[in-house]
This record gives C-alpha cells, sequence and structure tokens, in this order.
C-alpha cells in the first residue's frame, strides 16, 4: 500500500473519462475524484497511524534516476487541498455546459493528477516532470474553453505558457547542475549536498525565477490577470486554487532546504518584492471593474503574503503560509465560482452591470458574503488563522513588513466589500436572478463550511503539518 | 554486413520486381523485409573477431543500434510512401532509391575504411538528389533537386579533398590506422587540415549554421515524402556519421576545436529558431526548426567519450517525432497547392487524432515532458554542463523556450481557427505511421533505459 495509487486512480480515471462519452463524463470525473479524496483521507489515516506510504523505485540508470514519491505532513496537506478541491472544481463545471466534456473533464483530471503528483515527487527530475506535465491540460483547458474574444484569449494564454515553461526550465538548469553535484537527485542526497556559497546564490536566483513567475510575485505577475479572466471558471479555479501552491510549496520543499544561506542573504530583498506585490495587487484591486479580474489581482495580493510567509524563514511563517495556502485555495475557489454564476445568469463579468441580486437571490448572497468575509481575514475564518501567524512572523523579522502587510488587510476590505456592495446590494435589479440550484448550493456550502470549521479549529491541520515544516526549518539552519 | 548485403538485395527486388509486375507488392514486401531485418539487425550478436571483408566494414554495437534505427525510420517512411505512389508507375524507381539510400546510411555508420564511408555518402547523397527532383514537370521540385546537387557536390568535394588530406598524412584509409595517427605526436599537420574540411563537408550535411542555406528552400521545393525523408532520416545518419568520424579522426579534442564547435552549435540553435519564427509554410517551420536541432546534436560532440547514447537518443526521437509530424503534413497537405500553416486550420475539430499526433510529436520537439524529446534534451544537458559548458546548457535552455513559439502556431492553427475545408479520407497509412510514431514518442519517454544501453 502506498501513495503512488492516487496519481494512478486520478491518471487512469482521465482516460476512462475520455473514453466514457460525452454523456458520462462529467459523471466519472465526480466519482474518480471524490475516490481519489477518500483514498486520500484513508492515507492520510494511515499516515497519522504511522505507516510509511512512500514508495521508490529506479526510472532510469543512468542519469540515476529514481520513480520516487515520499509522503510527509506538508506534502498530505497539499494533496489533501488537491483532491479535496477537485470534487468540487468538476461539480462546479456541472454548472456550465461544455462542448465536448469527454475532453475537458479528463484534462481536468489529467492536471489533478500532475498536481498531485508534484507534491509528492521526491526526486529532482521526477517533480520536474510533474510539474511541466501539469501545464499542458491548463493551456488547453484555457485555450479551448476560455471566453472572450479568440484573438486576446490565444495571446494571453501562450504568454502564460511561454513565461511559465521559459521558468521552469531555468529551474531544469540548476537540477542537472545539482545532478553533477550529488550523482543522484534524490531530495535527501540534495538535502544532504555540500554546495558552496556562490553556488547556491545562483540555485536560489535559477529557482526563484521559476517560482516567482508560477506563484507569481511581481514583476513576474503580468500573465496572470489575462490568463485568470480568459480561462474558463474551471480552469481559474484550478490555476488560483491548486496551481498557485505548487510554486509556493516548491519554494517550501525545494528551494529554501537546498539554497539555505542564499535563502538568509536574499530574504529581506525577497520579502521586500512578496510585500509590493501584496500592495501593488491590493492597489490595482482597486481599480478593477471586471469581477474575474478583482479577484485575479486580489489574488496576487493574498499570494504574495503567502510569498512573505515562506520568505520569513520561521516556523510561524511557515505554518501561516501553509494555512493560508490552504486556505486561500478553499476561498478564492468559491469566489470564482460565485463570479461564474452571476455569468450564468447574466453573461456577464462587468461590475456596473450588476447590482440588486441580494433581494433576488438571498441564499446565494449570503454564501458571497461568507466568502468576501473568510477573503477578508475575519476572525472564526480560516484565512484569519493564516493571515494573523504570517503577520506575526514578519513582526518578528522586521515590525516595518509587518505593518505595511497589516495596513493591505483594510485594504484588502475595502476593496472586497466595496465589490460586494457594488455587485450584490442596491435596488432590486429589473433582471431576473435565479437562486442558487442544488448543485451549486452544494459546492458553496461545503467550502462555507471548512472555511468556518478550520477556522475555529486549525489543530488538526497545524498538528499535521509542523513535524515536516520543522524538519524543513532544521535544514534551512 | 549481413544486413548492409540483405538491404541491397532488397533493392535489386525492387527494380526486377517491375518487370514481372510485382507492382502492388512492392511497398508490402519491402516493409515486411525491412521489419524483418530491424529485429535481426538488434538481436544481432557481435562477432568476436573484429574486422572482415578487407577491414571495409566494422560491427560494432554503436553500427548495430543506429542501422537498427535508420531501417526503422526507413520502414515507417515507406508505410507512408504507399499511398504517395499509389497513382504513379515509377513505384519500383523510387522505392528501390530509397532502399539503397538505406544501404548508404548503414555504410556510413558502419564503415572501418574512409573509401567505405564516402561511398556510403555518395550512395545517400545521390539518391536524395534524385529524389529531391522527382516531380519532374513541377519547376520547384526541378528547383529543389538542382540546388541540392550543386550545393551538396561541392560538400562532397571539400568532404573528398579532406579524406585526400588523410590519405596523404598517413597513407591509409583503413580507420584503425587513422586513429592511431590522430592520437599520435608526430602526425603531419595536413592530417588536421583534412578533419578541418571533413568537419566542414559533414556540417554541410548536417545543415549546422552557416551551411544551412541549401536546407529551407530543398525542403520546401522537393516532394513532401522526399522532405520527410531528409529531415528526418537523412539529418540522423550525417549526424552518427558525423559522430563516428570525430570519434576516430579527433576524439582528443583541441580547445580551440571544441569552441568551435560549441559556436557553431549556439549559432546553429540560435538562427534556426528565429528564422522559423516568421515561416508560413509548415515544411520551412521543420527545416528551420530541423537546423536548430542540428544545433542540439552537435552538442554530444562536446563529451564524445559519453555521449553516444545520449546521441542515439535524440537522434531517435528527433526522427520519430518528424515522422509523427510529416504524416500529419502529408495528410493534410496531400491536396493542397502548397503547405502553408492555414491548411492546418480546423483540424482538431476535421480529425481530432491526426490533430493529437501532431500536436504531440510537435510538443516533443519543443521538449515538454513526459515525450522523449524532453528527455533528449535533458540528457544533453546533463552532459554539456558536466563537460563544463554551463553558457552552452543557458543557451539551449532560452532556445528551447523560443521554439515554444513556433511549435504552438501550429498547433493553434489546428484547435483554434475554423475550418473551411471539408474532409477527405486518404487512407489509413498516414494513421498508421502516426500513432506508432507517437506511441514510440510517449514511450521512450516514459522508459528511457528500453534504448539507453544500447551502445
Amino acid at each position: 500500500m502506498n501513495i503512488s495509487i492516487v496519481l494512478i486512480l486520478l491518471l487512469a480515471g482521465a482516460a476512462f473519462t475520455f473514453f466514457a462519452g460525452n454523456k458520462f463524463a462529467s459523471k466519472i470525473a465526480l466519482l474518480v475524484s471524490v475516490a481519489s479524496f477518500v483514498f486520500t483521507l484513508y492515507a492520510l489515516n494511515l499516515y497519522l497511524n504511522g505507516a510509511d506510504l512512500s514508495c521508490k523505485s529506479i526510472w532510469i540508470q543512468n542519469p540515476k534516476i529514481y520513480f520516487s514519491l515520499a509522503v510527509d505532513g506538508l506534502s498530505l496537506a497539499m494533496l489533501l487541498l488537491t483532491t479535496g478541491l477537485l470534487p468540487l472544481i468538476i461539480l462546479s463545471g456541472w454548472v456550465t455546459k461544455f462542448e465536448n466534456e469527454k475532453a475537458i473533464y479528463s484534462l481536468v483530471l489529467f492536471m489533478a493528477f500532475a498536481m498531485a503528483g508534484t507534491f509528492l515527487a521526491a526526486d529532482g527530475l521526477l517533480y520536474y516532470v510533474f510539474w511541466e506535465l501539469a501545464l499542458i491540460p491548463i493551456y488547453f483547458i484555457a485555450l479551448l474553453w476560455g471566453n472572450g474574444s479568440l484573438e486576446e484569449r490565444k495571446n494571453a494564454i501562450l504568454k502564460f505558457f511561454i513565461y511559465t515553461f521559459g521558468g521552469s526550465l531555468f529551474m531544469l538548469v540548476a537540477f542537472v547542475y545539482l545532478y553533477q553535484k550529488a550523482g543522484s537527485l534524490e531530495i535527501e542526497s540534495l538535502y544532504a549536498l555540500a554546495l558552496t556559497e556562490t553556488e547556491k546564490t545562483w540555485l536560489f536566483l535559477a529557482f526563484f525565477l521559476a517560482y516567482a513567475i508560477k506563484i507569481p510575485l511581481i514583476p513576474f505577475h503580468t500573465w496572470q490577470a489575462n490568463t485568470y479572466s480568459k480561462a474558463p471558471a474551471i480552469g481559474t479555479m484550478l490555476l488560483s486554487g491548486i496551481m498557485l501552491k505548487m510554486g509556493l510549496y516548491s519554494v517550501l520543499r525545494w528551494q529554501l532546504p537546498i539554497t539555505d544561506t542564499a535563502a538568509k542573504e536574499f530574504m529581506p530583498y525577497i520579502l521586500g518584492v512578496s510585500i509590493a506585490g501584496v500592495i501593488y495587487g491590493a492597489v490595482l484591486t482597486l481599480r478593477q471593474k471586471n469581477l474575474k479580474k478583482l479577484l485575479a489581482y486580489s489574488s496576487l495580493s493574498h499570494v504574495g503574503l503567502i510569498a512573505a510567509g515562506l520568505y520569513s524563514l520561521t516556523i510561524e511563517g511557515f505554518q501561516g503560509a501553509v494555512l493560508q495556502m490552504l486556505s486561500h485555495g478553499l476561498v478564492i475557489v468559491g469566489l470564482f465560482f460565485v463570479s461564474e454564476i452571476i455569468f450564468n445568469r447574466w453573461n456577464t463579468y462587468t461590475i456596473s452591470e450588476m447590482g440588486g441580486i441580494r433581494s433576488q437571490a438571498t441564499k446565494f448572497a449570503s454564501f458571497f458574503m461568507i466568502l468576501v468575509l473568510a477573503s477578508v481575514a475575519m476572525p472564526t475564518t480560516f484565512n484569519f488563522v493564516g493571515e494573523f501567524t504570517i503577520l506575526y512572523s514578519l513582526y518578528n523579522v522586521n515590525i516595518g513588513f509587518a505593518i505595511v502587510a497589516g495596513t493591505t488587510i483594510i485594504l484588502g476590505a475595502f476593496y472586497m466589500l466595496r465589490m460586494y456592495q457594488q455587485t450584490m446590494l442596491g435596488e432590486t435589479n429589473t433582471k431576473v436572478f435565479a437562486d442558487v440550484t442544488i448543485v451549486e448550493g452544494l459546492v458553496l456550502l461545503v467550502i462555507v463550511v471548512l472555511v468556518f470549521f478550520f477556522g475555529l479549529y486549525p489543530k488538526p491541520i497545524i498538528e499535521l503539518i509542523t513535524p515536516s515544516l520543522q524538519n524543513i526549518l532544521n535544514q534551512i539552519n | 554486413m549481413n544486413t548492409l548485403i540483405a538491404i541491397v538485395g532488397l533493392g535489386v527486388f525492387c527494380l526486377v520486381a517491375e518487370i514481372f509486375n510485382f507492382r502492388k507488392a512492392i511497398i508490402p514486401v519491402s516493409v515486411i523485409a525491412l521489419l524483418a531485418l530491424f529485429g535481426l539487425t538488434i538481436t544481432d550478436n557481435l562477432p568476436q573477431v573484429a574486422g572482415d571483408y578487407s577491414n571495409m566494414i566494422e560491427e560494432t554495437s554503436f553500427s548495430k543500434t543506429f542501422s537498427s534505427l535508420f531501417i526503422l525510420l526507413t520502414a515507417l517512411l515507406l508505410v507512408l510512401s504507399n499511398n504517395v505512389y499509389k497513382n504513379t508507375s515509377k513505384i519500383s524507381d523510387f522505392i528501390s532509391i530509397k532502399i539503397f539510400m538505406l544501404s548508404g546510411a548503414i555504410a556510413m555508420v558502419s564503415f572501418n575504411n574512409m573509401a567505405m564511408f564516402f561511398l556510403g555518402i555518395e550512395v545517400l547523397s545521390i539518391a536524395l538528389y534524385v529524389l529531391a527532383g522527382s516531380h519532374r514537370l513541377d519547376i520547384r521540385s526541378n528547383e529543389a533537386g538542382m540546388k541540392y546537387f550543386l550545393m551538396g557536390s561541392f560538400a562532397s568535394g571539400i568532404l573528398l579533398f579532406g579524406i585526400a588530406m588523410l590519405y596523404g598524412a598517413t597513407g591509409t584509409f583503413d580507420v584503425p590506422t587513422l586513429y592511431d595517427a590522430s592520437i599520435s605526436a608526430n602526425t603531419e599537420y595536413w592530417f588536421y587540415i583534412g578533419v578541418i574540411l571533413i568537419t566542414i563537408g559533414m556540417l554541410f550535411k548536417i545543415a549546422a549554421v552557416p551551411f544551412h542555406f541549401w536546407a529551407p528552400d530543398v525542403y520546401e521545393g522537393a516532394p513532401l515524402i522526399v522532405t520527410a525523408f531528409m529531415s528526418t532520416f537523412a539529418k540522423v545518419v550525417a549526424m552518427a556519421a558525423f559522430f563516428k568520424l570525430i570519434t576516430i579522426l579527433n576524439s582528443y579534442m583541441a580547445y580551440s576545436y571544441e569552441i568551435v564547435i560549441l559556436v557553431i552549435s549556439i549559432l546553429s540553435m540560435t538562427i534556426g529558431n528565429i528564422m522559423a519564427l516568421r515561416q508560413n509554410s509548415v515544411k520551412r517551420i521543420l527545416a528551420f526548426s530541423g537546423i536548430s536541432h542540428a544545433g542540439f546534436l552537435l552538442m554530444t560532440l562536446l563529451n564524445i567519450g559519453a555521449a553516444a547514447n545520449n546521441l542515439l537518443y535524440y537522434s531517435a526521437s528527433y526522427a520519430l517525432a518528424g515522422v509523427a509530424a510529416f504524416s500529419v503534413l502529408i495528410y493534410v497537405c496531400k491536396n493542397e497547392d502548397d503547405d502553408k500553416i492555414d491548411n492546418f486550420n480546423g483540424l482538431a475539430k476535421r480529425n481530432p487524432l491526426m490533430a493529437v499526433i501532431m500536436s504531440l510529436a510537435l510538443l516533443s520537439m519543443a521538449g515538454i515532458p513526459i515525450l522523449s524529446g524532453f528527455f533528449a534534451k535533458l540528457f544533453l544537458l546533463n552532459q554539456v554542463i558536466s563537460a563544463g559548458f554551463l553558457v552552452l546548457a543557458i543557451v539551449a535552455i532560452v532556445n528551447s523556450m523560443i521554439s515554444v513559439y513556433y511549435y504552438f502556431r501550429v498547433i493553434l492553427a489546428m484547435y483554434t481557427k475554423d475550418s473551411v475545408k471539408q474532409e477527405v479520407e486518404h487512407g489509413s497509412e498516414f494513421y498508421i505511421v502516426g500513432i506508432v510514431a507517437a506511441v514510440l514518442l510517449i514511450v521512450l519517454g516514459l522508459f528511457p533505459d528500453t534504448i539507453l544501453h544500447l551502445i
């Protein structure tokens, strides 16, 4: 019994969905995603009982590459995020009628497979393969099922692809270089490697390029807003909910422990960049007229904060960042789903064309309100736990950073509440807005319940992730 | 040697088959025979005692594996030819020329004597000159044949001059003696002039910058199936022969020679990619991408002792991706006047399977995991960095990035544009070849070890 079963499940599920035909594709995809989630929970249970779930076998003889998956609290938390969000994302797709459903759902499952692999891989090359593999399905999902004019969409998505592909190639060079030094790309041997400080600096920068584009941090963020707004909702959810976290997770797993001294040396600058991103994202969000773009820029601001938590190199920063990764994943998926619900009804993302929905659809408005409050990190929500911990860690590093980052919470509250006001409140709109259907309600309900549950009781997650984060921190120091 | 004899015999059979009116059987019989030969060659045990047939031929694991690769490629391309030559009366000529070409290719990787090498390269080149001009009523095909012949014979001249220099310096064509001379301290200096001339001749054959000008024009003018042969088969043959020549003549490379190869490699990659960006003809895109792949292949020379397997892997994945791409290209452009990207518009709607095959081929060439093109590039990078050329690795990376742009232009055309044309059925050969090549790309990517230890 090892963790590779979840990967096999997702991959086989992708193939099965494709061959099931358009009629059954969405149902089979949902079934597969729920099965993989259940399996992940089972694996979690085994892990907590002390079972070893990792698997390792030789893949390529020379250069020596292993097919090696490792499980610790951190990777399990990310796997839970992936397989947990997946049924919600697929269910949210039920609302929209796609052309050629078998293709899109099998691409979604394939992407989940690649992302889950990224979180589990314990060999540098295997990790890289999964990392790149996740790009292809999202490229086609955004290209073929996206919205807006085809010409603009093509350019936005090609830009996204070339940016991320280009960034990761530098990571590949870094891995090849590490291979020359260590004779293997297994994570333990990379951790054990003694490198000079100059080497670490260059490796740090090569990794940083890949991750800064993926996360994204300014000034590498220019692909983000356009891609988010052009991709179909299901693709945006995958991108913002899970794929962003690949970059953040990799910082923690690969970049910081391998290039420890450089990480310490660069810490103030990277913190500066991250926090600049927090403010920059927030300021840009203030001026957005398109709901999806607004959410994209607010996401930019949030991930800036998460990155700051990671690069603060403290245990609180790590904990806060991982908690925030999970909560941001949940909430942003919910928010993009809300925007998709409005789009399905009224065929617009423009905020000024909305308004007066609350009086027509009270349940919908309540869900939306809770998500907005969670997004601005109201206490009792999951986001508050993460954000608070990150700010605390920043305060320990430098009080200035904490103050600057803290003010953006106020800005965040301002733009999110104003957005809510403009879209939901006001006089009853003349256009009819039907309240949430059962499927829509179910997705939103699950998200809202989880947001509150972990907001009030984050202990199980903190206990799950802390030992592995502590290991990583020990590796860095 | 047995392989070589069998292939020449097969060529003769194809010629004679026409006399006895077996035209229809030519391609099936040749393909089956080639597949059988492929099996025999790859499982062949190497002779314990090296050297037979007056030391003209040497059988090593290098020659064995590369011969197998060439036979496989020829078999795939011959299956494609079936549809192309269906309505011509010249079928036996064309097929036998291709099979003789294969015999030349095998001579080029298993020679043990420079005369044998030159014989091989001329058999290959002359066959290609003829094939490039084989649409004799088409002015562009004539131009391609003529251009290729003039440039190619010039290069052959330089090559021959280089071989003559070697003879002048050592008094022999025998490969082991030449190898001894190349590492001995008191070799005449014109030996090295000979090496340089041979290098130039081979750089021409693999279409590396600055000897690449013929490639786009010839590729564009030649009939599609011939372009397929030139850009996949001929390129890897020339590169394998070049590799073998360098291992014989210059295995302890001087630093200055390494720098020259490095610069040519960088130039080929960069110029090939940049020129490909603005092409509208798919053949020209593939021609320029072939030039940039030649740059990648040249990297193998920089760590020559350990690179043979990487060269095999890269050659196989590049050539198979090329075969898959050409099977779709011929399918799409068969009844068209030209091969503009526009012909691919809406292919994903008209024929999803073909669009997937083309995408896989292009993604593999661009170096996206899990396809074998990624691992091919990875192994090269690994080897180049271990030889200490980090800069070259970074240039290669930047080039991979650029190449995504033009490969994706074709993919975008297939998936996002609307088609004006109706789908016409063209026969199953294209599917067979395309699927076999695409599956091989994935299998080689998933299990690189299968061919990584053959040499």
